[in-house]
C-alpha cells in the first residue's frame, strides 16, 4: 500500500483553516448512533475522550489503571509550550514550528508541526478555563519560563507538577461526560486486539484485568492513545505499566510502525544505583537553568565532587558548545556525557555519572540577595545561605525527591546524573487525520510519529497530546465518520469478533501453559541489557546485527522458558506483564532492523559510523530524508516503506549548537 | 552515603479476592540492600515467590515516582510508610535496620474494598469527581487565558490543593475512613478560582453527598488525614469545603 500523508494542498499557514473548514460535519442526532473506542486516559487519550462526548458522540475508554487519573502523562514536570508571545520577545507561531522541527533534526512531517503550533495557544486557554492552576505573576497573569534549545520564554508550568495538572484538567474534563453518560470509562481493562471488518476498524477485543474474562466492544473507530514504549529498555522514566501492546496489536493488523528506532535519552536522571533498579527518575530540564554539568579533568578521580578545586573541573558542555552551554539540546547533553564517561572521566562509585553542580548559581544569587536586603560585606557564609533559600524556592521539590532516592544532600553536594531513556518519538505512522494504515484506526500523542522528528525538544510532549485531542480528532475523525452514518453497528457475535477473541484466549493459554524457569521480569531484564548496549546512545552496524540475533534467540527462548503463577481468571499482574514482554521483545527487534536501515545521524538516533570530525551527528538528507514505516508481514519480517518529507518553509540545514 | 544489607521479617496480608477471608503471612526477606525502594524490595521477594512456585504479592504501583498515586499499603501502621510527605514507591529501605519486622496491610475502608492482598478498590474517588469536580467548560471556545488575571496567592493555593494525587492515605490514616480531605482537596481549587464560581454550590452538596453514599465516614477534625498525606494537603481546605457547604446549605434552593 502507498502511503498517503493527505497533506491538504496551499501554503502551510493555511492548510490546518482550510481543511478545518472543508472538512464534513455529522448532525447532533447521529451523533448520538456513533460509538467511538478510545485506548488509554493520558493526555491524548483522556482530552480526546472528553472533546468527543461533549461533541455527542458514544465514548468508551479504556485504561489498564485502576483510575484514568493515573496515566503516565502525570509524572511530567516540566511545563508546556505554546506560542502565546505573553512575554513580548518575539515569539509566533513560525518561531515555535522553527524550533520543533530544527529540534526534531528535519524529521518530522512540516505540515502536522505547523498546526501543532498553530493550536498550541488554545490549548493553554482550555486548560485555565478548566481550572488547571498554572504558575502566575503578582499581576495575575500567567507565568513563562524557558526550556532547552529555544531563546524565548514560551513554556507554561504548574510548579515541576504540569503534566498532573494538565492532565487532572482532562480528567475532570472526562469524569464531566461520564456523569453526563455520554463517555463510559472501562478501567483495569486492556486492549488486546483490534477487530477488522472489510478492512475497517470495527472494534476491539479488551480484558478485565479483575476477572480475567475477555470482552468484545464494538466501536465504528478506534483510537490508540496508549502513550510510549520506552519500557522496551527494561529501564526507563516511564511507568511501570507503560507498555506497547495496544499500539503493537493494531501494528499486526496492519498499522505502519514508523521511525521505531528514535528514542530519547534525556541527559539529567538519577544514576542506577544497582541491580535491584527498577525504574530511573527524571531530574527536570529546568536544573540546566542553572545546574553546570562537569567532571574531573583528571581520571579516574575518587575525591568527592566538594572537595575538586575549581581549575581542576572539566566543564564539558560549556567548553564543547560555548553558544548553548548547559542548555544544548537533550540529546546532544546526553552524548556528551556518555562520551566523557566513556574515556573514563565518570564520577560516583559506578563511574556512569556526571556532576550537575549549583555551588555557582548559589553564589551568584546569594550576592543579589545580600545586595537586594542591603546587606555589605557579607560573609561567604551569609552569601551561601541567601543563595540556598532562592534554589530551595525554584527547585525545592526536586532537590527533596533527589534527597529522597540517593540518601545525599543535593544542597550540600553536586548532584550526580546520568542519562536515561526518556520517550520514543517512533511510533504507528498516521496521515495528516491522525488516520493509521487501517481505515477507522487512529492514533495520538506519543503512540503516534508524526510531530517530534528524530529528537523531541522539552515542554512540546505535553503540547502534542493535548492538540491531538483536543483540537484535531475532533476535527478530522468526523470527516470519517460522516461516512459512516449509513452503517449500522455490527453486532459483536459477528464472525471478525469470535475469531479475534479466539486468538486472544488462545495467546493468553499459550503463554499460561509455558510453565517454563524464569519470571517475566528475567526476561524482560535482559532484552533490556540488549537493547540499551547496542540499540542505545549510539549504534552501529555490527552491535545492530548481533542484537537482532540476541532478540530472536530471546523471544524463542521465552516462548518455551517463561514462568506465570496463578490462573488466567483472576487478578494476575504477572499474566499482564507477560503479553507486554512478549511485544516489546516483537518490537525491540524491529527498533534495531530501523536502526540498522537507517545509515546516518539524527537527533536521538546516533550511528557511529555517520558522524563529523568533532563528533557530532551527521545527517545524511540526500538519502534518508523520508520516515520509515514498517509493514509487518509475520515475526521477525517486515516490509520497508517511506513516506519523503518534503520542506517549503525551511531548508534543512545541519543543527549547530555551538 | 553509607549502604548496608538487612534481613528483614515481613508479614504481608494475603487475600486472594474480595469474597475470600484475607490473613498474615510471614516471609523472611534477606541481602536487602538500603539503596532499594520498598517496592524493590517486594519486586526481590515476589522474584523468589515466582520462582519457588507461589502466588507473588499483588500491589497497585505504576510511575514509582510519587506523583501518580497508584502505590497504596499501611507499613507498620502508617499509610505510606514511616517517611513524612511519603509515597510508598519512594520509601527506601534506609528507613528500616536489619533485623526489623515490617508489617503491611491493604488501605482499610468500607469504600475501598480489597481486590486482591493489598489491592484495593478506589473508584469511589472518581464517583466523587464525576458528581461535581470539575468546571464544565467544552472543548474549542475557551476565552484568552490572560483575560481573567488570577490574584498570586490564590492561584498558589489553588494548586497547592491541586496536587492532591488521590491515593486515599487521608482514608487509611483516618480513624472515620473519611474522604473530606480528598474532597476539599477539589472543592477548595474550585472555589478559589473565579472559573469554578458559577457551580460552586452544587459542586459542594453534590460531592458531599456522593461521599456519603460512597460509604465514607464522617470528619471528626483529629487531622490524621493531613499528618499522612505524601503531598501536604491541608486540613484547611476542610475548612474551606465547610464554609462553602454551609453557604451552600443556605442559599440553595
Amino acid at each position: 500500500m502507498a502511503l498517503d500523508s493527505k497533506i491538504p494542498a496551499g501554503p502551510l499557514e493555511n492548510k490546518w483553516s482550510e481543511y478545518k473548514e472543508h472538512c464534513k460535519l455529522i448532525n447532533p442526532a447521529n451523533k448520538r448512533k456513533l460509538e467511538i473506542i478510545v485506548i488509554g486516559t493520558g493526555l491524548a487519550g483522556a482530552s480526546a475522550a472528553a472533546s468527543l462526548g461533549e461533541m455527542g458522540y458514544k465514548v468508551k475508554s479504556f485504561c489498564f489503571q485502576d483510575s484514568p487519573r493515573r496515566a503516565h502523562s502525570i509524572a511530567a514536570q516540566g511545563g508546556i509550550n505554546a506560542a502565546k508571545n505573553y512575554q513580548n520577545d518575539g515569539d509566533s507561531v513560525y518561531r515555535l514550528f522553527y524550533d520543533t522541527l530544527k529540534g526534531g533534526d528535519y524529521r518530522s512531517r512540516e505540515s502536522n508541526v505547523w498546526r501543532l503550533a498553530e493550536v498550541s495557544a488554545s490549548i493553554i486557554d482550555q486548560c485555565v478555563a478548566q481550572g488547571v492552576p498554572f504558575a502566575r505573576e503578582y499581576g495575575g497573569l500567567l507565568s513563562n519560563r524557558s526550556f532547552g534549545g529555544v531563546q524565548v520564554q514560551r513554556t507554561f508550568y504548574a510548579a515541576g507538577q504540569t503534566g498532573q495538572q494538565l492532565l487532572l484538567g482532562a480528567y475532570s474534563a472526562l469524569e464531566r461526560q461520564v456523569a453526563l453518560g455520554t463517555v463510559t470509562v472501562y478501567d483495569r481493562h486492556e486492549m488486546l486486539d483490534i477487530v477488522k471488518i472489510d478492512g475497517k476498524a470495527r472494534g476491539i477485543i479488551a480484558r478485565n484485568l479483575i476477572t480475567g474474562e475477555l470482552e468484545r466492544h464494538f466501536g465504528f473507530a478506534v483510537l490508540i492513545c496508549s502513550g510510549g514504549y520506552g519500557n522496551v529498555y527494561y529501564l526507563s522514566t516511564n511507568a511501570m505499566g507503560s507498555n506497547v501492546t495496544a499500539a503493537w496489536k493494531a501494528h499486526k493488523q496492519g498499522a505502519y510502525f514508523a521511525n521505531a528506532c528514535m528514542t530519547q535519552i534525556h541527559p539529567t536522571c538519577i544514576p542506577v544505583s544497582g541491580d535491584h533498579q527498577s525504574k530511573l527518575t527524571l531530574m527536570s530540564e529546568s536544573l540546566r537553568n542553572d545546574g553546570r554539568i562537569w567532571v574531573p579533568k583528571q581520571k579516574g578521580d575518587t575525591r568527592k565532587g566538594n572537595q575538586i578545586p575549581e581549575d581542576e573541573r572539566d566543564y564539558y558542555l560549556e567548553r564543547r558548545y560555548p553558544a548553548f552551554g548547559n542548555l544544548v539540546p537533550r540529546d546532544v547533553a546526553s552524548r556528551a556525557a556518555k562520551e566523557r564517561c566513556d574515556a573514563g572521566y565518570g564520577v560516583g562509585t559506578s563511574k556512569q555519572a556526571v556532576f550537575l553542580d549549583f555551588r555557582e548559581a548559589i553564589n551568584r544569587y546569594g550576592k543579589v540577595e545580600c545586595g537586594k536586603h542591603g546587606i555589605e560585606n557579607p560573609s561567604e557564609e551569609v552569601i551561601r545561605e541567601h543563595g540556598l533559600a532562592v534554589i530551595k524556592e525554584k527547585y525545592g521539590n526536586l532537590f527533596d525527591m533527589y534527597a529522597k532516592i540517593t540518601g545525599e544532600d543535593p544542597y550540600q553536594v553536586p548532584m550526580r546524573i546520568y542519562p536515561a531513556v526518556h520517550y520514543v518519538m517512533g511510533g504507528l505512522w498516521v496521515d495528516y487525520e491522525l488516520m493509521t494504515s487501517v481505515e477507522g484506526l487512529y492514533c495520538l500523542g506519543e503512540a503516534n510519529f508524526s510531530d517530534h522528528g528524530a529528537n523531541r525538544l522539552g515542554a512540546s510532549a505535553l503540547m502534542q497530546g493535548l492538540a491531538d485531542g483536543y483540537f484535531v480528532i475532533p476535527y478530522t475523525l468526523g470527516n470519517y465518520l460522516a461516512n459512516e452514518i449509513y452503517n449500522k453497528p455490527t453486532s459483536t457475535d459477528h464472525p471478525a469478533f469470535a475469531e479475534a477473541e479466539k486468538n486472544v484466549a488462545d495467546r493468553i493459554s499459550k503463554l499460561m501453559d509455558i510453565k517454563g524457569k524464569h519470571s517475566v521480569d528475567y526476561f524482560h531484564k535482559k532484552l533490556g541489557k540488549i537493547m540499551w548496549e547496542k540499540c542505545g546512545m549510539s549504534r552501529n552496524e555490527e552491535g545492530l546485527k548481533e542484537a537482532i540475533e540476541e532478540i530472536r534467540t530471546l523471544r524463542n527462548e521465552y516462548w518455551n522458558n517463561v514462568r506465570i503463577p496463578g490462573t488466567d481468571k483472576e487478578f494476575n499482574p504477572e499474566l499482564d506483564k507477560a503479553g507486554r514482554v512478549a511485544d516489546f521483545i516483537e518490537l525491540g527487534e524491529l527498533m534495531c532492523i530501523d536502526a540498522l536501515n537507517r545509515k546516518e545521524s539524527c537527533g536521538a538516533h546516533f550511528r557511529e559510523d555517520s558522524q563529523t570530525p568533532d563528533g557530532e551527528a551527521l545527517r545524511n538528507d540526500e538519502e534518508y530524508m523520508y520516515v520509515s514505516a514498517w509493514e509487518f508481514k509475520e515475526a521477525g519480517d517486515w516490509q520497508l516503506h517511506k513516506e519523503e518529507l518534503n520542506y517549503t518553509k525551511l531548508m534543512p540545514t545541519q543543527r549547530n549548537y555551538k | 552515603m553509607e549502604h548496608y544489607d538487612m534481613h528483614l521479617t515481613l508479614k504481608v496480608w494475603r487475600q486472594p479476592n474480595g469474597n475470600t477471608a484475607g490473613d498474615f503471612k510471614i516471609y523472611e526477606v534477606n541481602n536487602i540492600s538500603s539503596e532499594m525502594s520498598f517496592l524493590e524490595m517486594f519486586d526481590v521477594l515476589n522474584e523468589r515467590l515466582i520462582n519457588e512456585g507461589e502466588d507473588p504479592i499483588a500491589f497497585d504501583h505504576d510511575c514509582r515516582e510519587g506523583i501518580c498515586g497508584a502505590c497504596s499499603m499501611v507499613i507498620d501502621g502508617k499509610p505510606h510508610g514511616p517517611w513524612a510527605q511519603n509515597t510508598t514507591c519512594q520509601l527506601h529501605m534506609r528507613a528500616f535496620k536489619d533485623g526489623d519486622t515490617i508489617v503491611v496491610e491493604p488501605w482499610r475502608a468500607k469504600a475501598f474494598p480489597v481486590i486482591k492482598d493489598l489491592v484495593v478498590d478506589r473508584s469511589s474517588f472518581d464517583r466523587i469527581i464525576q458528581a461535581g469536580g470539575y468546571i464544565s467548560v467544552n472543548t474549542g471556545n475557551a476565552v484568552d487565558a490572560n483575560s481573567l488575571p488570577i490574584e498570586k496567592k490564590k492561584a498558589d493555593d489553588a494548586f497547592a490543593a491541586a496536587a492532591c494525587i488521590g491515593c486515599g492515605a487521608c482514608v487509611a490514616a483516618c480513624k472515620n475512613s473519611s474522604a473530606l480531605l480528598f474532597t476539599s482537596a477539589k472543592v477548595a481549587q474550585l472555589s478559589l478560582l473565579p472559573q469554578g464560581a458559577p457551580e460552586r454550590r452544587t459542586r459542594v452538596l453534590d460531592m458531599v453527598a456522593q461521599m456519603d453514599k460512597e460509604g465514607f465516614g464522617s470528619c471528626t477534625s483529629t487531622g490524621a488525614c493531613e499528618a499522612t498525606c505524601p503531598k501536604g494537603i491541608s486540613i484547611t481546605n476542610i475548612a474551606k469545603l465547610n464554609k462553602e457547604y454551609f453557604w451552600a446549605s443556605l442559599t440553595s434552593e
